[in-house]
């Protein structure tokens, strides 16, 4: 038998542009949501220390990059991305293979958070909402997770399921700022 | 007619529109209304009842009158307020609410009637007969008084909804919002201003006063262009704050400039702010005198802002009347742009004049003589009563500071006796302040003091430090009134211009005892129109309390509700149609079945198909019973990745599932699946599934795919309300894998194919689960089965799952199989009596579907003692069965219910219902799934069912659920 072919989630979607800012795909590669068990906190961080050099985020705060990073994703959760998780962590928390589960598309550009302020009630002022800042929230109806990665960066992560209800209500956000940016 | 002189508009481009089909030109810079007024045409409107002519009333959002459609077609705009619309080349306006046209309307006969149509003239008059009221009546009444209409098609034109966040909301940027909005963002404040104008300003626009050595306008515009360069400042020109909501939530309406070619008409704003100020002015009131609703007849404030701003004026020769110095600076206004004034009649019999005007002290205008337009003022002096020829009366009967939003969270305003005018109430919406003209502050001077005021409260509430800085000098005069609402009189004196209610009207309504103000608005329609009483309410309570005998502050107002403009319903549901509906869930297998022409249907958001239509195919039930015998015959492959997957691990899981499940998780093997059921807490059934355990400390929940977030929530609830001490953690894990099963006799030669492992009974139980491996891929398999058949269920990570389904229907195809969709699987789980959420509705109990013997003794669990209520568990109830036709009629219904055979069908005799039909293609007749009282003890006997709506029966059979393999034998195969 052979090879199960892989389909990303916005196959063939993206990467588009639609009035200067960019949309594209990201692949996180491994994603594992970590949930330690009760009073494993500290040793659940000093294992992530240990393991894979990476600090446990606050709340609403990311650690690392998108491409090797802990990004907080809930009431004792966080997601640890880029990274298969060591035997180690086990002991101290649940581990639940996400890698398959979410859509998450980088939008960057001048009028990105232009665009977002039309899909999602955060407030994303840069001195409210940061680089390293994250929110699991609604974005047009549907459960997300969004964190700045730039000034002008954003990444943004919705169900797999969702993703081309998250190409529609990006295309017509970013077309409505193209349009007054355009007068 | 057009003035001379500089204004706000920009001569050198001039603007071609039209208005009911006639070509005008105007100016940039005009709105419709300064631009029809530059042309000379007077009649814009027909009045709502009477169809009465009307010019121009006002300058602002205010507009009673000036009300008209924008465009034709599928995209046409009603009750656009001339007075808010941007001139743009190519404009087309029509008038409405007129036949044929608004100059002459032969609707206007309404007007003759006068005398019968007061207030509650419908409520008296089409009383009887009944039927009339909505076949007769209704439609009579709706043709003949109303506003504009829509087109009825789908329009083309868009709109957006958007969030914004701020430290500081300034409502207006009049001086008062502009001071405000500095003092706040020098502070270091995030601001946004907003203000509905399409320029900064308010009233500096429209007044020739000169604030810090220049002139108004210009002052403004400078400062405008001061806050937009600042980093923390939005300036949201074109933008009403219309309601105010919650923990600081603002919602505000943008309309954009139209531009040819785009559709995009504004947006929908929810701005957030930690503090806001309320400068959002003051609208001018009139006086209600007869005939006060002539074409010429206007505010003296709109008109200084025609005169001053866009130099148009309605008429020649202008007499003016007022009750403060708003009549003088009128005057002055006029004279200085060369318009005749023919009188000033100030209704102060202390008032001076220094003015070269025919000057009236103490007079009091009692009427206007005229047609489609005033030709003459009548005024009373003492006891002589005279007129002058006039074809504009400006008038004045005081300011109302907008204190609407202020009020939108319960608060009412407070009467102050001074300036004749009700003020907001301190502290009536939290962390909001007021400013200027707002809250009573009437001379320029007073309206910078106060918005810079305002401004350094809320810099100090936000714990920011506020720059001292100078306050511009200004006009300070004095705002001297006294209080003049109506002269008495015969004729019709309006009060509500937009709703046709007079004067006459509302004390009607106080002589019928609607002596509440809130009876008299609804009695009357009184404030009711699209602008909300802006110009009638005030004038209208004060009639109502001389009526009552009671002052104005004990009559007090009707409630101010958002919006404080109207907002197209379009604005508000922005996005929302077609795709933006609601989002789309769709299966990685989705462009597969597409491809195959099944038709979806949606559960949940969820996009699953029908059923896979073959060629020859014409209806849905003959591709349904080919997939049922395909499945029991064969092999069908079906997409169940929707069906809700819940990741439970931690050293407490298994207590975790014991508290969940009615039934014992604990005690289940690894590598093992065991059905379960949750009930709410008030002991009903909330939703069936399995739970696979993959590890000691490792299970798998599967729930409905209805019932998926519900599932979730309940657990939530359960772990962090219920039993926060069991150590457990659990995640959704229904999007990470795609799940399909694979079903029939073939099921097990195909999988082990797949897999490449042998799936016998020995190697792989019914009810067994574990790790396998298909093309190079770590997968799940479950033994479960939904349809009845030898079946398992096989889940790969997402991004295989296409790939998998694919590979699979390929397969089955190879074995006569293929896939199957909804209405397949439904008739198979009919077949085998299995219960979905048509059975677990959220009223029935785990006795009625007849699984109380799940529910187990040895342990607590969330719902046991509610469902152990008297009552729940009584043989009379309503239980589960199958059924199945015997008489002549073979037709079951799902929603009918169920009677005796002899028994009248009526609710008394009820006995049932229906809640699942299906053909069997197995069995060769219908089946249904329903309850019936006592039913369990009623096998083999005849109910017969009754659908009142299509008024049919059918004789039944009582059977047991699942008549299909009932002793499950293919199942475990």
């Amino acid at each position: 038998m052979g090879e199960l072919t892989a389909q990303s989630p916005m196959d063939g979607m993206m990467p588009t542009r639609i009035g200067g800012v960019a949309l594209r795909e990201v692949d996180l590669g491994a994603l594992t949501l970590v949930m330690p068990y009760r009073g494993a906190d500290d040793a659940l961080s000093g294992a992530l220390e240990a393991g894979h050099g990476l600090r446990w985020p606050d709340a609403g705060r990311m650690t690392g990059t998108t491409e090797r990073g802990v990004m907080w994703f809930g009431r004792t959760q966080a997601l640890l991305i880029g990274v298969e998780p060591g035997e180690g962590l086990s002991v101290h928390a649940a581990l639940v293979d996400q890698s398959d589960a979410w859509a998450a598309v980088e939008i960057e550009g001048d009028r990105a958070a232009e665009a977002l302020a039309r899909l999602t009630p955060v407030d994303l002022r840069t001195g409210v909402f940061g680089v390293g800042h994250t929110a699991r929230t609604e974005v047009a109806h549907m459960a997300a997770s969004l964190t700045r990665t730039g000034e002008a960066t954003f990444l943004l992560m919705v169900f797999r399921a969702f993703s081309r209800t998250l190409v529609h209500e990006l295309g017509t956000a970013l077309e409505g700022v193209a349009v007054r940016a355009a007068r | 007619m057009r003035l001379d002189g500089d204004g706000l508009i920009d001569r050198s481009r001039p603007l071609a529109f039209t208005f009911d089909g006639r070509q005008h030109l105007g100016f940039e810079g005009d709105t419709l209304a300064s631009a029809l007024m530059g042309a000379g045409v007077k009649v814009v409107a027909r009045s709502f009842k009477y169809h009465r002519p009307r010019g121009v009333f006002t300058a602002g959002s205010e507009e009673p009158n000036a009300l008209v459609t924008l465009g034709h077609g599928a995209g046409q705009e009603p009750n656009a307020r001339a007075t808010m619309v941007e001139l743009y080349e190519g404009l087309q306006a029509f008038g409405q609410n007129a036949w044929p046209s608004v100059e002459f309307d032969l609707m206007a006969v309404n007007d003759l009637g006068a005398p019968f149509l007061g207030a509650g003239f419908y409520y008296k008059t089409f009383m009887w007969p009944r039927a009339f009221w909505e076949k007769v009546y209704e439609p009579v009444i709706r043709r003949a008084a109303g506003l504009g209409t829509l087109s009825r098609k789908t329009g083309p034109e868009r709109w957006e909804r958007a969030f914004a966040h701020c430290d500081v909301l300034v409502i207006g940027a009049g001086p008062s919002g502009l001071m405000a909005a500095m003092t706040a963002a020098e502070a270091g404040a995030d601001v946004i201003l907003a203000e509905e104008d399409t320029r900064a300003g308010g009233r500096l626009n429209a007044e020739v006063e000169e604030v810090d050595g220049q002139a108004g306008h210009a002052w403004a515009e400078a400062m405008r262009v001061r806050l937009a360069a600042m980093g923390n400042v939005r300036v949201m020109t074109r933008t009403a704050v219309v309601g105010g909501y919650d923990q600081g939530t603002y919602a505000a309406l943008e309309r954009l400039a139209t531009e040819a070619d785009r559709a995009l008409k504004g947006c929908f704003w929810r701005i957030v702010a930690k503090r806001s100020v309320l400068a959002a002015g003051a609208i001018e009131r009139p006086v209600a005198f007869a005939n006060n609703d002539r074409p010429g007849v206007m505010m003296a404030g709109a008109l200084r802002a025609y005169v001053n701003r866009w130099r148009v004026c309605p008429g020649r020769r202008v007499a003016v009347f007022a009750n403060s110095d708003a009549g003088h600076r009128t005057a002055r206004d006029l004279k200085a742009a060369g318009v005749h004034v023919s009188a000033l009649i100030d209704a102060r019999a202390d008032a001076v004049c220094d003015l070269d005007v025919p000057f009236y002290a103490g007079g009091q205008v009692c009427g206007t003589v005229g047609r489609k337009g005033v030709e003459a003022v009548r005024f009373r002096q003492g006891d002589r009563i005279e007129a002058v020829q006039a074809d504009v009366l400006a008038m004045s009967g005081g300011w109302n500071p907008s204190v609407h939003l202020s009020c939108h969270m319960g608060g009412r305003p407070v009467w102050d006796e001074g300036l004749a005018a009700f003020l907001p109430r301190e502290g009536a919406v939290p962390g909001m302040r007021y400013a200027g003209a707002a809250m009573g502050a009437f001379s320029t001077r007073g309206c910078l003091e106060s918005g810079a005021a305002a401004g350094r409260a809320v810099v100090e509430d936000l714990g920011l430090q506020a720059v001292e800085a100078p306050v511009p000098g200004a006009e300070d005069g004095t705002y001297e009134i006294t209080p003049f609402w109506h002269v008495p009189g015969k004729g019709r004196s309006w009060l509500d211009f937009q709703n046709d209610v007079t004067v006459k009207d509302v004390t009607l309504a106080a002589q019928e005892n609607f002596t509440s103000v809130e009876h008299m608005k609804r009695y009357t329609t009184q404030g009711m129109a699209p602008d909300q009483g802006k110009n009638s309410n005030v004038a209208a309570l004060a009639v109502l309390a001389d009526a009552t005998g009671r002052g104005i502050a004990e009559t007090g107002t009707t409630t101010f509700r958002p919006p404080y403009v109207p907002v197209p319903i379009a604005a508000m549901g922005a996005g929302a149609k077609g795709k933006g509906f609601a989002p789309e869930r769709f299966t990685t297998s989705h462009a597969a079945s597409v491809a195959r022409n099944a038709p979806m249907i949606e559960a949940g958001l969820w996009y699953r198909p029908s059923y896979f239509p073959k060629a020859g195919e014409t209806q849905w039930r003959q591709s349904c019973d080919r997939e049922v015998r395909m499945v029991r015959d064969h092999v069908g492959i079906c997409d169940v990745s929707t069906l809700g997957k819940i990741d439970v691990q931690g050293p407490d899981a298994a207590a975790f599932l014991d508290f969940l499940y009615t039934g014992m998780m604990s005690t289940l093997k690894v590598g093992r699946v065991r059905y379960g059921l949750m009930l709410r807490v008030d002991g009903h059934v909330m939703d069936d599934g399995t739970c696979a355990r993959l590890g000691d400390r490792h299970f798998l929940v599967s729930t409905t795919t209805a019932a998926a977030g519900q599932v979730m929530r309940h657990m939530e609830f359960a772990h962090q309300v219920l039993r926060p001490d069991l150590d457990v953690r659990f995640a959704s894990v229904t999007e990470q894998w795609a799940q399909f099963a694979v079903a029939g006799p073939k099921s097990r030669t195909l999988l082990e194919e797949v897999v490449g492992q042998a799936l016998g009974n020995e190697d792989w139980p019914f009810m067994a689960c574990g790790d396998v491996r298909t093309g190079g891929i770590g997968a799940r398999l479950f033994r479960i089965s939904f349809s009845g058949e030898l079946a398992y269920e096989i889940a790969v990570p997402s991004r295989y799952g296409a790939a998998l389904f694919d590979l699979l229907v390929e397969k089955a195809e190879a074995r006569e199989g293929g896939p199957y969709g909804m209405e397949a699987l439904n008739v198979m789980r009919i077949e085998k009596g299995f219960i979905t959420h048509a059975e677990i509705h959220g009223r029935t109990t785990a006795f009625d579907i007849g699984m109380q013997g799940m529910m187990s003794d040895r342990k607590d669990f969330i719902g046991k003692a509610m469902a152990a209520r008297p009552g729940l568990m009584d043989e009379d109830r309503a239980q589960l069965v199958g059924l199945k036709p015997v008489g002549a009629v073979k037709e079951l219904i799902a929603g009918a219910h169920l009677f005796a055979p002899g028994a009248e069908a009526v609710s008394e005799t009820d006995e049932g219902y229906i809640t699942s039909v299906a053909f069997s293609p197995m069995l060769g007749h219908v089946i249904g799934l329903g309850f019936l009282a006592r039913g369990r003890a009623r096998i083999g006997e005849h109910v017969r069912m009754v659908e009142h709506l299509k008024g049919s029966a059918t004789l039944c059979e009582v059977v047991a659920p699942g008549g299909f393999d009932p002793e499950g034998g293919r199942m475990r195969g």
